[in-house]
């Protein structure tokens, strides 16, 4: 369960991103949240993984509540979320394969379990057959894909994903968006930032609609 | 735990990779820090091969009484019974002049010029070892016996051990200046050397954070970075000290002949050959430390 409250972020030089913004998901729950850039999406995303602090209001996932949590328990937070970015962060000078791997790395998995692991995700969003290739090689589709398979790989409870169709053509970013929903329909809750909303919509999803950092009904 | 062991090899693995991405900078490196460490620990081979020498010839302080040549059998046992009786003397030795000449045959480089003697030109001897060793105590007593009749020359022999022994102690303290003054250095190699590394790898440590990496797992590829790169630098300190050792020796073996005495440079022996290497291995993971504590908390902040 992700739920805020009164969270409010405020940058260094007074710009308000995000004010008074309070919302409740349950498990399971599949969310859009729309508005024009600058609405405030990103920073929302932020919020919840963790990689910003709210300046008021708390954050509470799964119990934890995020603006008091402790630096070093951060990391273990994250590992509850599969982030995936509109500009991938893909590690270039490693394999398709190395790039979906770092999570399980990171969480220590056993080595053979993991690659089991990673060829399933792979599998899961078409990329199998380009294991062994860097990711310069692919499109920027696959690069997108690529950039999924490693947010799923360590199954996550929650997916993230900021503008994930920001950079592809329309059948890309409807094929992408199945793959959302695919994940969303065995029980992940999934969080998805996009100023495309006609895109979002057919997910038929519940709508968070920011307008300048606030929430619209 | 057979996790946690595979992590450690996985980044060991992911370290070796990248020290060998750019070997050219890495030799470089390697081999400052092995040159940097190749001087205090040749000087201190060396030193230590001095104090061997010293060692030979006793330090322990003694005053050499040599009687008049003209002094008879029973003036000898007479100064034989006063030394016997003196409350400040531990132990004598007495050296006939026929032995003293023996002896003299025997040792160092001068065999021939003995040879040529037509007569015993060397005195009869005591070898006189104090009971208190001090500077001023084996003074007052040669003084004292070289006030006996028959004395006709007192001498501190070991003077010049001591002083030699004062210097070594003195070269030591120099050379545990120059190694914490080059250990800096060697520190400072490595810090600079993560720094880089670290600026080259900055995506990398981005995304591993995002994604859930502790800063420990983000540290550990970069210590080892530098604990490798510290462990080459020993191992090639420790091949220049042996090679100068190898030549040195030769040149030493030379100049030995020609005083007809048997010297030989010893080398590190183990366990300080692996103080060595280990030392600077450990400094190598410092200073990596010390670099990724610093840097990484500065990406932290973006």
């Amino acid at each position: 369960m992700i739920s805020l409250s009164q969270v409010c972020k405020r940058y260094p030089g007074g710009y308000d991103a995000l004010k008074n913004i309070s919302f409740t998901m349950q498990h399971g729950e599949l969310v859009a949240v729309t508005g024009h850039s600058g609405a405030g999406k990103s920073t929302l995303l932020k919020l919840i993984a963790a990689i910003e602090r709210p300046t008021r209001g708390s954050i509470i996932i799964n119990g934890q509540n995020t603006s008091s949590l402790r630096t070093a328990a951060i990391p273990y937070l994250r590992r509850n979320f599969g982030l995936v970015f509109q500009d991938h962060k893909l590690l270039f000078e490693r394999t398709v394969f190395e790039n979906v791997l770092l999570p399980l790395q990171i969480t220590g998995f056993e080595r053979r379990e993991s690659a089991k692991r990673v060829r399933a995700a792979l599998d899961k969003v078409g990329l199998l057959d380009k294991e062994k290739t860097l990711p310069i090689t692919l499109s920027g589709g696959e690069q997108q894909r690529l950039c999924i398979a490693r947010a799923i790989v360590s199954r996550p409870a929650i997916l993230l994903a900021d503008e994930p169709t920001g950079n592809l053509d329309a059948a890309y970013a409807s094929d992408i968006m199945e793959l959302f929903k695919s994940f969303n329909q065995v029980g992940v809750t999934v969080i998805i930032a996009s100023h495309d909303e006609a895109m979002l919509k057919r997910l038929n999803p519940r709508l968070l609609k920011l307008n300048c950092g606030e929430l619209a009904s | 735990m057979k996790n946690w062991l595979s992590h450690h090899a996985q980044s060991l693995w992911l370290a070796l990779k990248r020290l060998l991405q750019n070997p050219f900078a890495g030799l470089l490196n390697i081999g400052v820090i092995g040159i940097a460490l190749s001087l205090p620990s040749g000087l201190y081979v060396l030193l230590n091969n001095l104090e061997n020498l010293s060692r030979q010839v006793s330090s322990e302080p003694q005053i050499s009484l040599f009687l008049n040549m003209q002094a008879t059998p029973a003036e000898v046992a007479q100064m034989q019974a006063q030394l016997k009786s003196h409350p400040g003397v531990r132990n004598f030795q007495f050296v006939p002049r026929d032995q003293a000449l023996r002896e003299l045959q025997k040792a160092a480089g001068i065999g021939d010029v003995v040879q040529s003697l037509t007569h015993n030109p060397l005195p009869d001897a005591f070898i006189i070892h104090a009971k208190n060793s001090s500077a001023e105590a084996l003074q007052a007593l040669r003084d004292e016996i070289s006030s006996w009749p028959n004395a006709a020359h007192v001498q501190l022999d070991s003077l010049w051990a001591q002083r030699l022994d004062a210097l070594l102690r003195l070269g030591k303290l120099v050379i545990l200046m120059l190694a914490i003054l080059l250990s800096f250095a060697l520190v400072a190699v490595t810090f600079n050397t993560i720094r880089l590394q670290i600026l080259t790898q900055r995506d990398e440590i981005e995304v591993a954070k995002l994604i859930g990496a502790t800063p420990r797992f983000i540290r550990r590829p970069f210590l080892y970075i530098g604990a490798l790169q510290g462990l080459a630098g020993g191992v090639i300190a420790w091949v220049i000290v042996a090679i100068s050792i190898h030549v040195l020796d030769k040149g030493i073996a030379d100049l030995t002949r020609l005083y007809s005495v048997n010297f030989q440079l010893n080398h590190l022996n183990i366990s300080d050959s692996g103080s060595l290497i280990l030392f600077s291995a450990w400094l190598g993971w410092v200073g990596a430390w010390m670099s990724v504590s610093r840097h990484l908390h500065q990406i932290e902040q973006h």
